[in-house]
């Protein structure tokens, strides 16, 4: 009798908990939340200490967003990365984060009131030391690579890294990007849709280096103990990139956003990036990083274009890859 | 009754297909606002799809028929085993297939190291080897590697589509052809080129589709923005410019394609409409001597071309298989339930389609394969958002897409059939006053099952395969078996993926075998 009763009052105190829960409904990209991204963790740190119910929602963020307009159920957006704020940002979705920044350890300034970064990384080839034994020295080396040296890209039109390549080449050659990308067209075994597809061509030893990110060899290094994949260091600068959050300006539940933004910044949140996002932490100390983290290469320059340089750069940019590697 | 039940139920079918696909165009359309153009260098990009489409579905339909003939008239231990395997391939998921061929033909795949380590031991025959001498090797990228791809996908499926049409040639004809002492070449003039007349149209087209609406493997394997495809303009559109004003007016002009061809290829094909025989099926005359050697030199071909890349896939995922945790399987479970719903729906619309005559129901069941499955997906995201909570729906929504796409494919297969059976037997049924269920179960079942089960397996397939209406409505808790290869991919996990690619194919294909078995034994 008494058993039934403590059940029947905690199972009414459930019910009550769950119907007065608020969910703090959060955008991702869809690798975010497999069970391989980083967003289970993240769910299990926020749940708690919030008093909410974290639930990701998957899919391409921004035409998402675009699509579902003032009707859109989310309160926050994880994932958009910088070469996009601009358009982001010309929506309006978006409310300023109210957050501190000073916590932040990015190479670059970062005077944003609306999106934070929540990780970052620069955009580099990588290549296999059992296959390629001289790696390119520079960016310039790649225009003249050794016979039968093939690079698989991504294509800018498509995918956020290949953006990113065109718009590094962009940086450092200006008006000459074409000129580079006529040199490296005949060492480009192919370009694919996006990211995943050229680095199984890499993987596979279809080519010889693959366009990805200065944090990939981490990967390879601390899950599959494996050291011969390194990412080419060039002295011209990797081109930097970071993704963000942001609070919807259209929210149900403010507050619960803001002390989402706020939880991105704590050691808690970034500690789990590295592992599981396999990129750069945004708001930690380089001694605080996971054992080994320190000790991977780092590009002595880094390039960044801010998002209205990259806008105004990208179809530009885009165009001189395009005729180039139509020839 | 039940003539006029059909007369209005198919119609009504027609209808909803067509709004299906044309409500959710328009509504991308409505929403960009502004009207639909096209940029600079469009032309070109529509140049590009259509030419390699044309070559690819000239290609696979020249190669099968020698293949479908071979098959068709040859009886060897394993021919049930190849038959099977013509369905494969036309149901990877193309990323697995891609990555299949590559094993086989890429720059390290076991084409080119038997070409380095074989020629320059012949070459040794002729003086002693010095360092310049490199062994000739082979890319599977640019042209040559998109057409190669879209052959390996299309080649199986054409060639069963010609071998139902072999086989559905009354064996009274070839006895009486012997009969009067005709040789292979007069068979091949008097009986086999009636049917391809009839059959080929229909299977030229749908693979011309097929290939119109390829994007990830023209731009992989095209080595780069030469290849570029309207299905890939579209896609850059909707996901990376939301430029929907432009993507609708890329898709619009893909239904104009298609809709053309579709008129093109109807126009050709016709029934041959020499009388029935006594139903008795299953016998090709084969001729002896030098076509012996020929039909085999075929078949050995083409097992090797379709098997070995299919093998390399299952060789890759083995290893990870194991290892696959329980959301992979969930995720198979949903698929399969996805793809056996998808199959049904899509073969009942498919009969009721098949057995109503008018022009535009015709084109209303080829409608789906012309619209991009992207757009198709953006505009009923457009409909449904402002109702209902869309991510909800992911797997309804998904069946009935699914549905919807593979409708042209088993409606083009039915069809031929379900014109001859109605030629054959539409009049004795007439005057026996046979109509409605009875009809379906007496005369139309047993004479169509061979082809039902066929097309209910290649639906059911590429119901398991799809990745493309998934990409909106990713659903949260909803995610398919394409969806975790890609999400797998994504996050380094390369053996996971190929593992869960292989659990695709498996599955794919057991489903395949499963329908296509309960149509080749009615049939035996």
């Amino acid at each position: 009798m008494k058993t039934t009763l403590l059940a029947a009052g905690i199972s009414s105190v459930a019910l009550m908990a769950a119907a007065e829960t608020p969910v703090l409904t959060v955008y991702a990209g869809d690798y975010f939340t497999s069970e391989w991204g980083p967003g289970p963790a993240i769910e299990t740190g926020f749940e708690a200490f919030c008093a909410c119910d974290l639930q990701f929602s998957t899919g391409n963020l921004l035409p998402r967003l675009l699509l579902e307009g003032a009707r859109t159920e989310a309160d926050v957006v994880i994932g958009l990365t910088t070469d996009v704020l601009a358009r982001a940002r010309e929506t309006g979705f978006f409310a300023p984060h109210g957050q501190d920044l000073s916590a932040l350890t990015l190479p670059v300034a970062w005077p944003d009131d609306t999106f934070v970064p929540f990780n970052w990384g620069h955009t580099a080839f990588i290549y296999d030391t059992t296959r390629m034994a001289t790696p390119p020295t520079s960016l310039e080396a790649m225009r003249n690579l050794p016979d039968g040296v093939k690079v698989v890209i991504q294509d800018p039109r498509t995918s956020i890294s290949g953006l990113a390549l065109v718009l590094w080449v962009k940086a450092v050659y200006g008006a000459e990007a074409g000129a580079f990308w006529a040199d490296l067209a005949p060492h480009i075994l192919t370009v694919t849709k996006d990211w995943a597809e050229s680095y199984g061509l890499f993987t596979s030893k279809e080519a010889d280096m693959v366009l990805s990110y200065t944090t990939s060899p981490a990967y390879h290094l601390f899950a599959e103990r494996d050291a011969t994949k390194q990412a080419a260091m060039f002295p011209e600068g990797h081109y930097f990139m970071a993704e963000t959050a942001a609070k919807i300006a259209a929210t149900d539940q403010p507050a619960l956003a803001e002390s989402f933004l706020a939880w991105v910044l704590t050691p808690a949140f970034q500690q789990v990036i590295p592992a599981a996002n396999w990129s750069l932490p945004s708001a930690l100390p380089v001694a605080d990083w996971p054992a080994g983290w320190a000790d991977l290469p780092m590009p002595g320059k880094v390039l960044f274009l801010n998002e209205t340089e990259a806008e105004t750069l990208r179809l530009e940019a885009v165009e001189e890859w395009r005729a180039a590697l139509s020839q | 009754m039940a003539r006029s039940a059909v007369t209005m139920i198919a119609p009504g079918v027609a209808a909803s297909v067509a709004a299906l696909v044309l409500l959710p165009l328009c509504a991308v359309a409505l929403q960009a606002g502004g009207i639909p153009r096209l940029a600079v260098g469009d032309g070109q990009v529509v140049w590009f799809t259509l030419w390699q489409a044309a070559a690819s579905s000239a290609l696979s339909c020249a190669l099968a028929v020698p293949v479908a003939r071979a098959l068709a008239r040859r009886r060897f231990a394993g021919r049930g085993a190849v038959i099977a395997l013509m369905g494969a391939p036309f149901l990877l998921p193309v990323i697995v297939a891609v990555m299949g061929l590559i094993v086989v033909f890429g720059r390290s795949g076991i084409v080119n190291q038997g070409l380095a380590a074989l020629v320059p031991e012949v070459l040794s025959i002729y003086g002693p080897p010095h360092d310049q001498m490199t062994a000739p090797s082979i890319s599977i990228y640019g042209v040559q590697g998109v057409l190669l791809a879209h052959v390996f996908l299309n080649l199986p499926l054409v060639v069963r589509m010609l071998l139902a049409g072999w086989q559905a040639i009354p064996a009274e004809r070839f006895r009486l052809a012997q009969t009067l002492g005709m040789g292979p070449r007069d068979i091949g003039r008097h009986l086999e080129r009636p049917m391809l007349i009839a059959v080929l149209p229909g299977a030229a087209l749908v693979v011309f589709l097929v290939c119109l609406s390829s994007f990830a493997v023209a731009l992989t394997l095209g080595g780069g923005p030469r290849a570029t495809t309207v299905e890939l303009a579209i896609y850059q559109a909707i996901m990376f410019d939301f430029d929907l004003a432009r993507a609708s007016a890329l898709a619009l002009l893909q239904v104009v394609l298609c809709l053309s061809a579709a008129l093109l290829a109807g126009r050709m094909a016709l029934p041959a409409g020499f009388g029935a025989g006594l139903d008795r099926q299953g016998f090709v005359p084969a001729p002896p001597g030098w076509r012996r050697g020929g039909d085999a030199l075929w078949i050995g071909a083409a097992v090797l071309f379709l098997a070995v890349p299919l093998g390399a896939v299952a060789l890759g995922g083995l290893p990870g298989l194991a290892d696959l945790p329980g959301s992979v399987w969930a995720a198979a479970a949903r698929s399969l339930g996805v793809a056996t719903l998808a199959a049904a729906l899509a073969v009942t619309a498919a009969l009721v389609l098949a057995g109503a005559r008018a022009r535009w129901i015709g084109l209303a069941a080829m409608l789906p394969m012309t619209v991009s499955g992207l757009v198709l997906g953006t505009g009923l995201f457009v409909l449904l958002h402002p109702v209902v909570r869309v991510q909800a729906l992911a797997l309804p929504v998904t069946v009935l897409v699914n549905a919807a796409v593979a409708l042209p494919f088993v409606y083009r297969l039915i069809l031929p059939e379900m014109r001859q059976l109605q030629a054959d037997y539409g009049r004795l049924q007439a005057a026996l006053g046979l109509a409605g269920w009875p009809a379906f179960r007496l005369v139309t079942l047993p004479r169509l099952r061979r082809i039902l089960g066929f097309a209910a397996g290649v639906a059911a397939a590429l119901s398991m395969g799809d990745l493309g209406v998934n990409l909106l409505f990713a659903g949260d808790a909803g995610a398919t078996l394409p969806v975790v290869v890609s999400r797998l991919m994504g996050s380094y996990q390369t053996d996971l993926a190929a593992a869960a690619a292989l659990l695709l194919v498996g599955t794919s294909f057991a489903l395949f075998a499963l329908c296509d078995r309960w149509g080749r034994h009615a049939a035996a």
